[in-house]
């Protein structure tokens, strides 16, 4: 479990990146969470997407979270096998103090120990392409 | 304008339900439309439309190659899987109330457990939304499910049994159907429990099978239908839903995600287009491909509060006699998983009077596709 989640004979799937996302990735590589915000009515948004759903403005700019956050939901993954990742993998649905949630995976824990409302914080952990992929511990 | 109360089902067809049929797709597909026309009293000649799902291998031109229909003058697919089957029934109903097409064939055939398996771990054409899931293991339909089952079960304190009461159900239905894959495997709670975890809280059971398998649905006016060989089955109403943030399975973002907003938007579509009230339905094909999505489309529909999906189960608010019979023919957890198609089928026959598992008197039958995903649906009724 948790550090041991990376299979390195296979990489995990990569992501697609275009011009909307490519911002998120970028950040991560310098082990920050960026959440995208509307430069014109402030809110918040995750995922990123072109234009603001509230104000319909196209201009945005970027919000580092805290990295704090809590656990939202999860799942266990058992089955079936996962390229690139030795199972069982937890995958965390977190809610950031910020407001929006991402999905991320959830280190370092028992499977019948996760509780949903649980303080979480961040890290990062290799992904494929020599990307940096948000992960969660609990606190 | 209004389309509804103008169209028809006329015919039905399929072929087994199997895990490995041995057969191409198009040929699949080719046996479910010849046995649903041979069902209305219909010719390939008759047939001047196509309408599948767009995730379908088999093009409209190509069955109309194998039945040796000409003319073809409607030929259209709707988007996103699980969710757009009773919208594929949508689009020929519109092609028929608009004139373009008088008989309309709707189609799902598929080598989903002997060839592509849905449930496996996939990839995909590029696509910048699953960017946000597959590199942290979300990667099949069960963990992306399993992540709203587990807030739900957070929210209202049901249980993995409460989703185990779905399976029950179902798989009873189609112990007498032996059309089912599981005809005559009818099987216990402890069953469920006992059945290895998937994507927690999922277990086996609580997810659908992989069927390989086609199912045709025949569309046409509803004058023209008074005049063929079946009892007419009028489509009272047909809608596509999809609601604020909407993704596929993955809407996590919304305030909360252990409801459906778009299940309700179809509910008030559908009953106001066929000027019922939910009560008034007499029996339902949900989507079922994980048992808590079915939960949560009780609650959407309306059929209980937030929540109290569990106690509707409980109560046995599924079963013939029921507050809702649902999944008559097994659902896709127990008879076949060909996409939602056969749930339409199961709901003509019930409307016909015909099924083997006959809710007595049925006059008014609900169909919804996929949860948790774009969707759509229809309610048929006896004209």
């Amino acid at each position: 479990m948790g550090g041991d989640i990376e299979n390195k004979e296979v990489q995990r799937p990569a992501p697609d990146i275009n011009q909307d996302t490519a911002f998120f990735w970028e950040g991560a590589k310098e082990g920050k969470i960026l959440i995208q915000k509307c430069s014109s009515c402030g809110r918040l948004r995750h995922p990123p997407r072109p234009a603001c759903p509230y104000c319909h403005s196209f201009e945005w700019e970027t919000q580092e979270s805290s990295g704090r956050g809590t656990l939202y939901s999860y799942t266990v993954h058992h089955h079936p096998p996962l390229p690139g990742f030795d199972l069982p993998v937890v995958v965390a649905l977190v809610e950031l103090e910020e407001g929006t949630r991402l999905v991320a995976n959830l280190l370092d824990v028992e499977p019948d120990r996760i509780e949903i409302g649980s303080a979480v914080t961040a890290t990062f952990i290799d992904g494929p392409n020599d990307l940096r992929l948000p992960a969660f511990r609990v606190d | 304008v209004t389309v509804g109360g103008h169209t028809a089902i006329v015919g039905i067809g399929a072929t087994e339900f199997s895990k490995e049929s041995g057969r191409s797709e198009l040929r699949l597909a080719v046996e479910a439309i010849s046995s649903a026309l041979a069902d209305a009293g219909l010719v390939p000649g008759d047939v001047s439309g196509f309408a599948t799902m767009g995730i379908d291998t088999n093009e409209e031109v190509e069955i109309a190659k194998s039945l040796g229909t000409d003319d073809l003058r409607f030929f259209a697919q709707t988007p996103y899987g699980g969710g757009s089957g009773c919208g594929v029934v949508m689009l020929a109903q519109m092609a028929v109330a608009c004139g373009q097409a008088d008989v309309v064939v709707c189609y799902r055939a598929m080598n989903e457990r002997s060839g592509v398996r849905f449930g496996q771990a996939r990839t995909r054409p590029f696509n910048v939304r699953y960017g946000w899931s597959s590199p942290f293991g979300l990667l099949t339909a069960a963990a992306k499910g399993a992540l709203l089952a587990r807030r739900y079960m957070y929210d209202f304190g049901a249980t993995s049994e409460d989703f185990g009461r779905v399976t029950v159900v179902e798989r009873a239905y189609a112990a007498t159907n032996p059309s089912a894959w599981f005809y005559e495997k009818p099987i216990t709670l402890e069953d469920h429990q006992a059945s290895r975890m998937i994507a927690d809280p999922l277990r086996l059971l609580d997810c659908c099978q992989e069927s390989d398998g086609a199912v045709a649905i025949v569309v046409t006016s509803l004058d023209r239908a008074r005049d063929l060989k079946q009892p007419v089955v009028e489509i009272r109403a047909a809608a596509q839903a999809a609601s604020w943030d909407q993704e596929v399975v993955t809407a996590y973002y919304r305030d909360t995600i252990s409801d459906q907003p778009e299940m309700v938007l179809l509910a008030e579509q559908l009953f106001r287009k066929a000027d019922i009230d939910r009560g008034d339905v007499d029996v339902a094909n949900f989507y079922d491909h994980f048992t808590p999505l079915v939960l949560m489309q009780l609650e959407g529909f309306g059929y209980c509060g937030p929540g109290e999906a569990k106690d509707f189960v409980r109560e046995g608010g599924l079963a013939i006699g029921g507050a809702l019979p649902l999944n008559t023919n097994g659902g896709q957890l127990g008879e076949g998983y060909i996409h939602g198609f056969n749930g339409i089928a199961e709901a003509v026959r019930q409307v016909r009077g015909t099924a083997v598992n006959q809710v007595p008197g049925a006059a008014v039958a609900l169909v919804t596709s996929g949860s948790s995903v774009p969707t759509s649906g229809m309610i048929l009724a006896k004209a």
